[in-house]
């Protein structure tokens, strides 16, 4: 029998692998995109048309009224598309796991990591296509963003490594559900959070407590980088800080994400 | 390690493994020589999936050694994956992907290039009569063609040893005969099976060598013919009306077994016709009248049962 050391695996080519299966297995359940793109879609249009003449008042700016609004709240759907987007990749990861495909993965010579890489890229490309509906609509409905080209280019490379760092995460989160059930329900703190941040209203007019939390949640400087590159406004400390929170949630969700795969498979 | 060791496709060696304080398997050693089939044969929970699950590389051991395809599997498990092929209980396709997809995409995982992944998929898609459900999602396929697909699928990278979960558990008479006749293809090809079953029959007629697994340890091992003639060979039983005829027969036939709650014997015999007629005429010759009278030739059940401490319940047929 031969005893000669195996081939070296192939991560880039066994990651465009799992990538083509993941996009193929979207295609083939596309009502999770539509659920997925059409959640901020509905928040957007009730924000707007429900809330937005009231809210946009209450921004005091020179146009007021649900005009601004739709400006002011515009960057906060699109993080919203986002969120939802990689809490599909946990329902889809927990999926994979309870079908047993994963476990043929597993005991195949292939690079381990490019199973969890096809998710994570296949998911940053599933939000950027769902960003660019929603940014469709937005406009639709009055959002009047500023920025030139740089500044979109900026947006969309900053929506890139935000999706990256948080379908780390969620794909974490798949791999501790149990159930497809759970892992639809772990993800919630991230559909939440854009709630308690300066998403929807300006953190002043929330009452003390609050607003400190919402000062100091990822999503506040998050929110306010992609605003500032939307309505060419300066960044101020904002695009560093949420770049360092895309670096710490992308890495603890990797180093989770790793130690999850790699454990023994009871199931 | 001795070469006999070397030569075998598997080897393990005091394997044990604990789920919580459950004792799994308790030191197991077994070896099986290159292109043979080895089957494990256990009822439900005797550890046989954890078995593959170990030589698979899917579960660490607590202790003892394994190797698969000369490679420990503890220690360099890639070498173990790029020998290995495994279809295991449970079917480990992609329902969203089609049949020609799910092939495609092991070609891919195994590099293969690229004028070869669509002839290799033909090849197999044919092979395994799926050439027609091709272009569906795996999740309309029926029981057995969901198993040929995923059989398909762990040869599409030409594995040398080949572990089988309950290959045929869920499948209808037709489908498992089907599955074997692949099987019995495969081990002419120089293959290497490992096949876990609860099915005797199906040990029977694949294996050329059966373990006997019982709550974590072998407790028999050799052919099947081997495991045949470990039990008492085959025996007539008798049942009498009464307890005058039951004390008659004891006293003419001498050799036999009795149970006198149930009124009937069990007669050491051979099953052949003449041993049958012997039998008959001395117990005509006492008149003794007998209420039934049942022929039972030993198969894998009654090694099985009587093995793993379940006699009482063997019945003759």
């Amino acid at each position: 029998m031969t005893t000669l050391a195996p081939p070296r695996t192939q991560p880039l080519r066994d990651s465009a692998t799992m990538l083509r299966r993941n996009l193929r297995r979207m295609l083939r359940y596309p009502s999770m995109t539509v659920m997925l793109v059409g959640m901020p879609i509905v928040f957007l249009l009730l924000f707007v048309y429900v809330f937005g003449g009231t809210l946009g008042a209450g921004l005091g700016g020179p146009a007021g009224g649900r005009a601004e609004y739709a400006n002011y709240l515009a960057p906060a759907i699109i993080l919203m598309t986002v969120t939802t987007t990689v809490q599909g990749t946990a329902i889809s990861v927990a999926m994979d796991l309870t079908e047993g495909v994963i476990a043929r993965f597993r005991t195949m010579h292939i690079a381990r990591v490019s199973v969890l890489t096809g998710h994570v890229l296949g998911s940053v490309l599933q939000a950027l296509f769902s960003v660019a509906v929603v940014v469709g609509v937005a406009l639709l409905v009055g959002f009047r963003p500023a920025a030139g080209l740089g500044g979109w280019l900026a947006a969309t490379g900053f929506l890139a490594v935000l999706a990256f760092a948080l379908v780390w995460l969620t794909v974490a989160l798949g791999q501790v559900s149990k159930s497809v059930e759970t892992a639809s329900n772990l993800p919630m703190p991230l559909m939440f959070l854009p709630f308690l941040s300066s998403g929807f209203v300006p953190t002043d007019s929330m009452p003390a407590g609050l607003r400190w939390v919402a000062d100091h949640q990822p999503f506040t400087p998050v929110i306010e980088t992609l605003r500032g590159l939307l309505m060419a406004k300066p960044l101020g400390d904002h695009g560093w800080i949420a770049l360092g929170w895309c670096a710490v949630i992308a890495l603890g969700g990797y180093l989770w994400s790793k130690k999850l795969f790699n454990r023994e498979s009871a199931r | 390690m001795t070469s006999k060791q070397s030569q075998a496709a598997i080897a393990v060696v005091g394997l044990r493994r604990s789920f919580g304080d459950k004792v799994v398997l308790d030191g197991l050693d077994l070896t099986v020589p290159r292109g043979t089939v080895y089957s494990l044969l256990g009822a439900n929970g005797a550890g046989k999936t954890t078995v593959v699950k170990i030589l698979s590389t899917l579960l660490g051991a607590d202790a003892g050694t394994a190797r698969v395809a000369g490679h420990d599997v503890a220690r360099d498990p890639d070498a173990v994956r790029a020998a290995i092929g495994v279809t295991g209980q449970f079917s480990a396709v992609d329902n969203l992907l089609t049949g020609e997809e799910n092939l495609l995409l092991m070609a891919d995982l195994h590099h293969l290039a690229k004028g070869d992944r669509r002839g290799r998929t033909a090849e197999l898609l044919a092979r395994f009569d799926l050439t027609e459900a091709a272009r569906k999602p795996a999740s309309t396929y029926s029981g057995g063609m969901r198993r040929r697909l995923d059989l398909a699928m762990t040869l599409v990278g030409d594995p040398r040893v080949i572990f089988l979960d309950e290959p045929t558990t869920g499948l209808d008479p037709r489908s498992r005969r089907n599955l074997w006749q692949i099987i019995r293809d495969l081990v002419a090809g120089g293959v290497t099976i490992f096949l876990t079953t609860q099915y005797l029959e199906e040990a029977d007629e694949l294996a050329d060598r059966i373990g006997v697994l019982d709550q974590g340890r072998l407790v028999a091992e050799g052919t099947p013919e081997e495991l045949k003639r470990r039990i008492p060979g085959g025996h007539v039983r008798l049942r009498f009306a009464d307890q005058r005829g039951l004390d008659t027969a004891r006293r003419a036939l001498g050799r036999a077994s009795h149970d006198s709650d149930a009124l009937t014997l069990r007669v050491p015999s051979d099953g052949s016709l003449r041993a049958l007629k012997t039998l008959i005429d001395r117990l005509d010759a006492q008149a003794v009248a007998v209420d039934e009278l049942s022929v039972h030739t030993p198969d894998l059940d009654d090694v099985f049962l009587s093995l793993t401490g379940t006699d009482e319940k063997v019945t003759s047929r």
